[in-house]
This record gives C-alpha cells, sequence and structure tokens, in this order.
C-alpha cells in the first residue's frame, strides 16, 4: 500500500487519544503513514505519534492554524494530500473530524466512510463496516473512488505502541482569507475534568437522582474512579448538569471500557448514546428499568443508599 | 433572507432496526418515519428567524414519494414552501450534490440542516455542500443570531463551546439547544395541505461507495446482579471479570 496520511486533532498542544488510534489505525493498514498536526505542539509531542506508527510529521504551527478552523484545516489537508502523493487520508470521528472529512472529500473527489469500525477488507474491493442507526446495526461498503477519507470510530482500534519516533517537518499550506471565513472570538471549556467524550470510565446521573444537589456523590465517586461524569437529557434540560455532560442520541455519544448509570431509565435515546461502552453497569429502584436490559452489571437499590457504599467499596479497592 | 433547510426523513429513534434480502434492505416494515432530530432543531431555528427577523424558509428533502407526509409536516411546522428531489437518498455525496446543485439556482441566505441524520450518522453532508457551493460550513451550531449580515454562533466542542462569526451565505450542521422543537397546530396542518411542494429530477452523480450488505450486532448476554447490600461484589467483578478496572 501507498503513502496514507492522517489528520491528527490536538487541543491544548496535546494529541487526543482518537489521533493515536487513527495514526495506529492507519499503520495496521500498511504503507507509509503521515500525520499532519495543526498549532502549537513541542517537538516532543510531534515526535511521540511515531510511537502510534507514523513515520513522518508535517507540522503547521501558525498561530491562525491553533483553533478549529475547520475550512483552513481543509485546504491544508488538500495540500498534504498533493504534496506527498497519498490515496488514503484517515481520522478520528469527531464534531471536528466529521466537517474537515466531509469538506476534504468534496475538495479532492474522494469517496468519504464514516463510523468505520474495522480496517478495511481488500480482498474484493475495499471495503470498510460503518456503525449506523445509532449503533443498532452496521453496513459493509466498498469504497470505489481513487482516493479514499475513513473517519474512524473512536474506541474502534487498540492503539499501537512500539517506541518509535516520527520526523518532524514544518509544513506551510497556502491558505487565503476565505479559509479563514469563519472567525472564532472565544473557546469555552470546563476546566480540569476529564472531557467525557474522550473519557474511558464515565458515572452518569439521571433523573433519579432528584435535583443537582445530589450530585455530590456522582462527582465523588467518579473522582475515585478517575472517571468523567455525564447525565441524561431532562438532567441537563433542567440545568442541572451543563449542557456538555447530557449523554445519548442527541447528546454525546461515549464509547467507553465502563459506563455507571445511576437513576437512569435507559429509554432508547439514551442508550444509543452509550450502546458503544465495553462494559455497562445501571443502578435502578426499579428492577423492571429498560436499562437493565442493555446492562452487563445491575444493582437493583437506592441511589441514595448504593452510591456511598460504592465510593467505600471503590475507596477500598484504590487502598 | 431566503433561509433553505435540508431535512431527512428517517426511521423514529424507537424504532427496531432489521434488513431483509439477505441484510441487503433496510425492514421498514411497522416503521415509523419522522422528521431526523438535529433537523427538527434546524427547522424550529428558521421558523424563529422568520418570525423575528422576516425570512422566506424553504424546505428540501432528497426523497422519494414516501417522504411526503414527512415534508408536510415541516410545512405545518412553519416552511412556506419545499422540494423534493425525487431519488433515494443513496449516501451522503449523493444528498450533498442534489443539495448544491439546488441552492445554487436560488441563492440562499442560509442554508441550515440537522448535524448528523440519525440513520446513517455520517455528518458529512453540510461540509460538502459548503464545499460545493465554495460558502463556509460549520457544525455542530448550538445557538444562531443573526445581526445584519453577520451571524453570531455558538459552536460544540468536545468539553465546552467556541463562540463564532460568519457572514451570510453560509451552511451549518445544528444540533439542541439551537430552538425548542415546534410541533404542528391545527392551522399550520390544514395550510401546509395547500403549500407548494416542487417535485423536481435529480441530477446525476458518480457512485463512490458502493453499500454491500448490513449486519446486526451480536446479542447481548443477560445481565449480572449484584445485591445492593454487597456492591464490593460489584467492584471486585468490574475489576477481575470484566477487567475494567
Ligand atoms: C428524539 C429524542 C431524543 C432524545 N435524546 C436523548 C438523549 O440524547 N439522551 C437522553 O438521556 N435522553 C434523550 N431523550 C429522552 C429520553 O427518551 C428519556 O426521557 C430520558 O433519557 C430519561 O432520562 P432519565 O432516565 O434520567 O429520567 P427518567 O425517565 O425519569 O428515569 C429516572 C430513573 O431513575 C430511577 N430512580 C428514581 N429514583 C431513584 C433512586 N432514588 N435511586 C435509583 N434510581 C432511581 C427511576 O426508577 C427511573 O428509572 C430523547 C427523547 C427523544 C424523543
Amino acid at each position: 500500500m501507498s503513502s496514507i496520511l492522517v489528520f491528527a486533532e490536538s487541543t491544548d498542544g496535546k494529541f487526543k487519544k482518537t489521533s493515536r488510534e487513527a495514526v495506529s489505525y492507519a499503520a495496521e493498514m500498511g504503507g507509509d503513514v503521515t500525520a499532519v498536526a495543526f498549532g502549537d505542539i513541542e517537538q516532543s509531542e510531534l515526535e511521540s505519534l511515531g510511537n502510534n506508527g507514523a513515520g513522518k510529521v508535517l507540522h503547521a504551527g501558525d498561530d491562525k492554524l491553533n483553533q478549529g478552523v475547520i475550512q483552513a484545516y481543509a485546504t491544508a489537508l488538500a495540500q498534504a494530500v498533493e504534496q506527498t502523493g497519498s490515496e488514503i487520508v484517515v481520522m478520528s470521528k469527531s464534531s471536528l473530524g466529521d466537517a474537515i472529512a466531509a469538506r476534504l472529500a468534496a475538495k479532492i473527489g474522494a469517496a468519504l466512510a464514516g463510523n468505520v469500525v474495522s480496517l478495511p477488507d481488500t480482498s474484493n474491493g475495499f471495503v470498510v463496516k460503518r456503525s449506523i442507526y445509532t449503533n443498532k446495526a452496521f453496513v459493509n461498503v466498498d469504497m470505489k473512488e481513487g482516493k479514499k477519507i475513513i473517519a474512524v470510530k473512536k474506541n474502534a482500534v487498540a492503539i499501537k505502541e512500539d517506541g518509535g519516533s516520527a520526523t518532524v517537518e514544518s509544513f506551510s499550506p497556502d491558505l487565503g482569507d476565505s479559509d479563514f471565513a469563519v472567525k472564532i472570538t472565544k473557546t469555552e471549556k470546563a476546566e480540569g475534568d476529564i472531557l467525557l467524550p474522550e473519557a474511558d470510565l464515565v458515572v452518569s446521573g439521571g433523573r433519579g437522582l432528584k435535583g443537582p444537589e445530589n450530585w455530590d456523590m456522582i462527582e465523588e465517586l467518579a473522582g475515585e474512579l478517575g472517571a468523567a461524569t455525564g447525565c441524561s437529557k431532562p438532567v441537563s434540560d433542567m440545568g442541572w448538569r451543563p449542557h456538555h455532560e447530557h449523554v445519548g442520541q442527541t447528546g454525546v455519544k461515549v464509547a467507553p471500557s465502563l459506563y455507571i448509570a445511576i437513576g437512569i431509565s435507559g429509554a432508547i435515546q439514551h442508550l444509543a448514546g452509550v450502546n458503544a461502552s465495553k462494559v455497562l453497569v445501571a443502578i435502578n429502584k426499579d428492577p423492571e428499568a429498560p436499562f437493565f436490559k442493555a446492562a452487563d452489571y445491575g444493582i437493583v437499590g437506592d441511589a441514595f443508599e448504593v452510591v456511598p457504599k460504592l465510593i467505600d467499596a471503590v475507596k477500598a479497592s484504590n487502598d | 433572507m431566503k433561509i433553505l433547510v435540508c431535512i431527512t426523513h428517517v426511521p423514529d429513534t424507537t424504532s427496531k432496526i432489521s434488513f431483509t434480502d439477505n441484510n441487503t434492505k433496510f425492514d421498514s416494515s411497522g416503521v415509523q418515519y419522522i422528521i431526523g432530530p438535529y433537523d427538527d432543531y434546524a427547522l424550529a431555528r428558521a421558523v424563529e428567524l422568520k418570525e423575528s427577523n422576516g425570512a422566506t424558509v424553504t424546505v428540501l428533502n432528497v426523497g422519494t414519494s414516501e417522504t411526503e407526509p414527512t415534508i408536510r409536516k415541516a410545512l405545518a411546522i412553519g416552511a412556506d414552501d419545499a422540494i423534493r428531489v425525487d431519488a433515494f437518498p443513496e449516501n451522503g455525496h449523493f444528498v450533498a450534490e442534489q443539495i448544491a446543485h439546488i441552492a445554487k439556482e436560488n441563492n440562499y441566505d442560509l442554508i441550515l440542516m440537522g448535524r448528523e441524520s440519525i440513520d446513517y450518522n455520517g455528518g458529512a453532508v453540510h461540509g460538502m455542500v459548503g464545499e460545493m457551493l465554495g460558502l463556509p460550513s460549520l457544525s455542530p451550531v448550538m445557538t444562531l443570531d443573526i445581526e445584519g449580515n453577520t451571524a453570531k454562533m455558538t459552536r460544540e466542542i468536545e468539553g465546552g463551546k467556541e463562540y463564532v462569526e460568519a457572514d451570510l451565505p453560509f451552511v451549518a450542521g445544528c444540533q439542541e439547544p439551537i430552538a425548542e422543537w415546534k410541533i404542528p397546530n391545527m392551522r399550520g396542518i390544514m395550510t401546509a395541505r395547500t403549500k407548494p411542494l416542487n417535485v423536481v429530477e435529480a441530477v446525476d452523480t458518480t457512485e463512490k461507495t458502493e453499500l454491500k450488505n448490513y449486519e446486526l450486532p451480536p446479542e447481548k448476554g443477560d445481565c449480572k446482579m449484584v445485591d445492593p447490600d454487597n456492591v464490593e461484589e460489584l467492584v471486585d467483578l468490574l475489576k477481575n471479570e470484566a477487567k475494567v478496572l
């Protein structure tokens, strides 16, 4: 296989876990893997993509590329495709990744497959498996066009680590005013928290917790586990928790190793956002709660009694 | 201001998903179809902008005649007229080509749609349309206000949000809480019947991907229940059996 280009997304100068997954995916396909990185990122961080299988990193460090400027990234990636003669572009599915993949596909006339959960099967064509219907099914599609863009679903591939180090080359894409037509005036981020979309462990609370004042115990449990916190839609609708914690069909979709749902009924729209998790735990006082049908482990009990005990048990096992 | 809202016609979120014909066709028997939930947000905001800023709202759907009830619902919610591109929405690229073709002929100030469809979850159409039209595109847009020729928006980023500005025209993929969904009222339903719904032919595109077959995930095993008086067992199971702690 020829040259594969990977868009490596970063936040605050660090590559996201999903970017390392995308690089690992490309390396697993075989061929030369070149990653493209934007913004202010230190040399050692850039080189570290070599550990995941990138031979080379093209780094466009211009300050203007520090933020998620969709068009500028797409234009720059198209130039990187040209420069490296890549036939395949890999990136991870994220709100930024989706937006860039789409523009890039239209720009270079490539076939695009998003939400990909498998390596391509090249025995008869170039067939990838995509997750559809919010994880309720999969579709196998043959990517026929010469150029191909694959957006990999998070946690769908294992991160490869082989101790390698990438060579870093500076990259100066030719960008015009129209690439910056969308102006970012301010960015607001939840400070210090583990980011929900990328978290490996998530503790989530629903309407069963009765009110925002009861979230202390959710936070304490999450703190003991090193988990991010999430919630059901009514909880964020009522303003008990911030919008970016709302998990589900219309909220954040998560795919952690462990998702603990406390006082959440397990409505299909909530499950749609969590059913890609490796292990699901439900704690609910109603033995008939639909969540138990989806869960791997369950406790029928009152959250106000079970959660404090669970915090103690986790503490004891951490010691 | 002219607003185009692109809507999908998708199985209701509670639908059981299954396939027929040796897993090559979606089984639509017993399935209720709705306007894509994210598209519903886009439509609701467009109707609000029509009320506050003055605008015409056109809805567009790429679909066969079966989608007409869904389009009529969008008209009942407050769109002024509708266009149906008469074709099965084969894939995101095909749909984007159709939307871009219509948009080129009509000069819209705003092209709104959901951040992704809930059937194929591609999240690609807004970006493709933006690129095809040479317009800025952004997604997922959480709030949108128009001041003069400038749109002020917030966009969701992982763990937070970004405040952004762009001049019209542009393309946006929307999500909550951009607006409250609107439920059609009786008057809306009555007037929707007489609003124009223009059916147009699809333009040719080259197929870039080909659907081979569908698969369902493996059946789920039973949930292992733990006694609420013995939560240590849960920690033990998560550690030693599931190996996730
Ligand atoms: C188009 C559409 C999209 C949607 N998208 C989403 C989405 O993205 N995410 C989402 O979450 N929802 C979504 N919903 C809403 C969804 O249908 C449910 O209404 C919602 O998930 C319910 O939230 P909940 O489980 O917290 O609350 P409830 O349904 O009120 O359930 C509360 C649960 O807590 C339990 N409980 C009560 N007290 C206790 C206690 N003391 N201890 C333990 N358990 C207790 C109850 O037994 C119950 O099971 C959507 C709905 C629609 C129509």
